[in-house]
């Protein structure tokens, strides 16, 4: 089984990425995968269920007490994936770091990874940046091995990769996890392509794939389908079954170098954005 | 064979490393101090287990029973925050316990998860779980920042906070806030203020609440501590007078700031000089001359100083302890001509060091100071300078028996002895018990171990 966190800045389409890709290892390359979406609003396996229709670990813990069955929080979705939502308290109180701890170490107990359930990929789609302890449990004590970082050729989206790399790093020692690459994810920035090749290369990794920009992505999210499950001839079916593949068959996983601030700026300059 | 037989003379510089703290948690003091209001109930707003440490540490010490109640964390309460319990928590000790106020006080769950308390209790109250005519004050006491008096202080904070109020016509009192001290220690400020005929608020004030008597009738809320009305009064005081100022500043000058009630803050009135000081200041506050009966204490203590004072002459004193009660304490040291050479406090500061200094610029001896230090460097320094006299918590005692110095127990917590609940240190009383209990410890000793030929039955 492997186990698989994607990380990468708010708003950068990481439960988007996940769930297509997902949906292409499962329908394409027939693997068994399970989605584990860490994130409070609870919306990471949207598009594999048809809905927003998923009860929260967290909220059946808080109605159901200690005493929850695996059966109340897994639910099967698109091409026979399995999805779960850790859930989260409310935006302002709580603690949503303390949620994904509480919900990922309850999905062990109850045996969710057990080799019964014969999974071949574990998905852990993390809310934005690497912000505290909690957002930092899939990569802590060899929970999820490998990382994928969503990013686009935006400067705060580099910069959040950058900073998620910083804590790669101080797991990949205790841990064991690596970073297996980046994926683009276009905003249709000047030598997007480039650039993030490059900014791959300066972290010691690879830029993965590169998913172009396709209106198709959010047609298909507004009928709250995956692009494969939604209208599979479509070319951007085909970029996340490519994207499947290309980690179905990687290889090169590497502990990330960080660039400092300064020589990420040089970056961007170098490639002509401050004009 | 001892103790701490792993204390080594040669000090490592430490960084990231305390052995056997010189302090303990912040709701210690809180609750210690929310014991001093009349008809409060103590709330811990985090999981069970802080609040039954917290209880034990104080009824370790009193030998009393303390009550409070908790927020009972789950893991639930940890994500999604503590407002469904400290709600109901709120409506059952009402409904059950009857107090009149409920002192809540965070833990560093709590904290960290962010609750915001007084939207919490503000909610309680539209929603009517906090009957008319009761009353719910809150303290922000996360025990990663300062120290049990650091909770003392800002629960201390929170009464003014969330009662004092203005009317806009003086009421001719005088605020007393007496510092993290013993509630004998609170009656005897309360005795000098009535003896100078100054009409005071001493808050909190939990003499008769942890010193009470055995009646035979247990009562959930004594018949002691400073009344809500009091506290309300506060506002309307001629002046405040902070004793401590790590205990009891944050809250004068709250009111100075909040309600023009002019403020000062002096030490805690431990011995002569500072004792002289208290009682000068609120001569002058309160516009009254000092009694003949005050006198007349004050001259017995300066009898006894002059009278023994060949026995404490330059003999060397290690201590540890709070700040407030060591700057005092050294002060008094240094003027029985005793030399305070080991001094380290557990609670944050830098104006302590700044302080010990100035009291000990005239000792002819190094003295070494450390704040934010703990009991393992205070060993250590002793090791290097052996000292006649340790001043410190009952903790001290594991040192004084393995470097063989009489131990004078002071501060929090006094685990193994009673009379500090009874007994006061503050004042010229207190200074008086003070001189005792310094010669006892020394004169003790030197009774056992002196040879045989110098045994002296007058001293």
């Amino acid at each position: 089984m492997r186990k698989i966190a994607i990380y990468g800045k708010g708003g950068i389409g990481k439960s988007t990425t996940t769930q297509n890709t997902v949906a292409g290892l499962a329908s394409h390359l027939g693997k068994k995968v399970m989605v584990v979406g860490c994130d409070p609003k609870g919306d990471s396996t949207r598009l594999l269920l048809g809905g927003l229709s998923q009860r929260t670990v967290l909220d059946t813990l808080r109605e159901e007490g200690e005493d929850v069955d695996l059966g109340d929080i897994l639910k099967g979705g698109f091409s026979n994936t399995v999805c779960v939502e850790s859930g989260g308290p409310e935006p302002g109180v709580g603690c949503a770091g303390r949620g994904i701890i509480t919900s990922i170490n309850l999905l062990e107990q109850l045996g969710a990874y057990d080799a019964d359930k014969a999974l071949d990929y574990v998905f852990y789609d993390v809310l934005g940046d690497v912000v505290c302890g909690g957002f930092a449990m899939p990569i802590r004590e060899g929970k999820a091995d490998e990382i994928y970082i969503v990013v686009s050729g935006e400067m705060m989206a580099m910069y959040a990769a950058n900073n998620i790399c910083k804590g790669i790093v101080k797991y990949a020692d205790a841990g064991g996890v690596r970073l297996g690459g980046l994926i683009c994810n276009s905003r249709q920035v000047d030598r997007e392509q480039d650039l993030i090749q490059e900014l791959a290369r300066r972290l010691g990794t690879q830029m993965i794939h590169f998913l172009p920009r396709d209106n198709m992505v959010q047609r298909a999210e507004i009928n709250r389908k995956t692009v494969i499950d939604y209208d599979g001839a479509q070319p951007m079916a085909d970029e996340y079954r490519a994207l499947a593949s290309k980690i179905d068959g990687n290889e090169m996983f590497v502990i990330p170098k960080p660039l400092t601030i300064e020589d990420l700026e040089k970056l961007l300059i170098d490639f002509g954005i401050a004009n | 064979m001892t103790l701490l037989r792993h204390t080594t003379p040669e000090i490592k510089p430490r960084k990231a490393l305390t052995i056997n703290p010189a302090k303990t948690c912040q709701p210690i003091g809180a609750m210690y101090a929310a014991l001093g209001i009349r008809g409060c109930l103590p709330h811990s707003h985090g999981s069970q287990g802080c609040c039954a440490y917290h209880r034990s540490a104080l009824t370790r010490h009193y030998k009393e029973p303390v009550m409070a109640g908790t927020s009972s964390f789950t893991e639930g309460s940890s994500v999604f925050g503590g407002q469904a319990n400290l709600l109901q928590a709120l409506e059952n000790i009402f409904a059950i316990y009857e107090p009149d106020v409920v002192a809540v006080h965070t833990t560093c769950l709590s904290e960290t998860i962010g609750d915001d308390i007084p939207q919490i209790v503000a909610k309680a109250r539209q929603e009517g779980k906090v009957p008319d005519g009761k009353h719910v004050i809150y303290a922000n006491t996360p025990s990663y920042v300062g120290s049990h008096v650091t909770g003392f202080a800002n629960m201390v904070k929170g009464m003014v906070r969330g009662f004092a109020q203005k009317t806009g016509k003086k009421n001719g009192r005088v605020n007393l806030i007496p510092g993290y001290v013993e509630p004998a220690d609170m009656a005897e400020i309360k005795h000098l203020a009535e003896a100078l005929g100054v009409k005071s608020i001493l808050f909190p004030d939990t003499s008769g609440v942890l010193n009470g008597p055995l009646t035979g009738q247990y009562s959930m809320f004594p018949e002691a501590g400073v009344t809500v009305d009091e506290l309300k009064a506060s506002g309307d005081a001629i002046g405040t007078l902070g004793l401590g100022e790590w205990a009891s500043a944050e809250a004068a000058r709250y009111l100075d700031s909040e309600f023009k009630v002019p403020c000062k803050i002096l030490d805690l009135p431990i011995g002569l000089k500072a004792t002289d000081r208290f009682v000068d200041t609120l001569r002058q506050l309160a516009g009254k001359s000092v009694p003949e009966s005050i006198n007349f204490e004050r001259g017995q203590l300066v009898d006894v100083i002059s009278d023994w004072h060949q026995y404490f002459y330059h003999k060397k004193v290690a201590l540890a302890g709070d700040p407030d009660q060591i700057i005092s304490l050294v002060e008094f040291l240094v003027t029985l001509d005793m030399w305070p050479v080991h001094i380290v406090t557990g609670t944050p500061g830098k104006r302590f060091e700044a302080r010990i200094r100035e009291l000990t610029a005239d000792i002819p001896h190094e003295v070494n100071v450390k704040v934010e230090g703990d009991m393992f460097l205070l060993h250590q320094w002793i090791k290097q300078t052996p000292v006649d006299l340790l001043i410190c918590n009952s903790y001290g005692k594991y040192i004084a028996r393995d470097e063989n110095i009489p131990l004078i127990r002071h501060g929090f917590p006094i685990l193994d002895r009673m009379g500090h609940v009874y007994f006061p240190t503050v004042g010229y009383k207190g200074a008086l018990r003070l001189c005792e209990k310094i010669l006892d410890a020394l004169l003790d000793k030197q009774d056992l171990t002196c040879p045989e030929h110098q045994v002296e039955l007058q001293m």
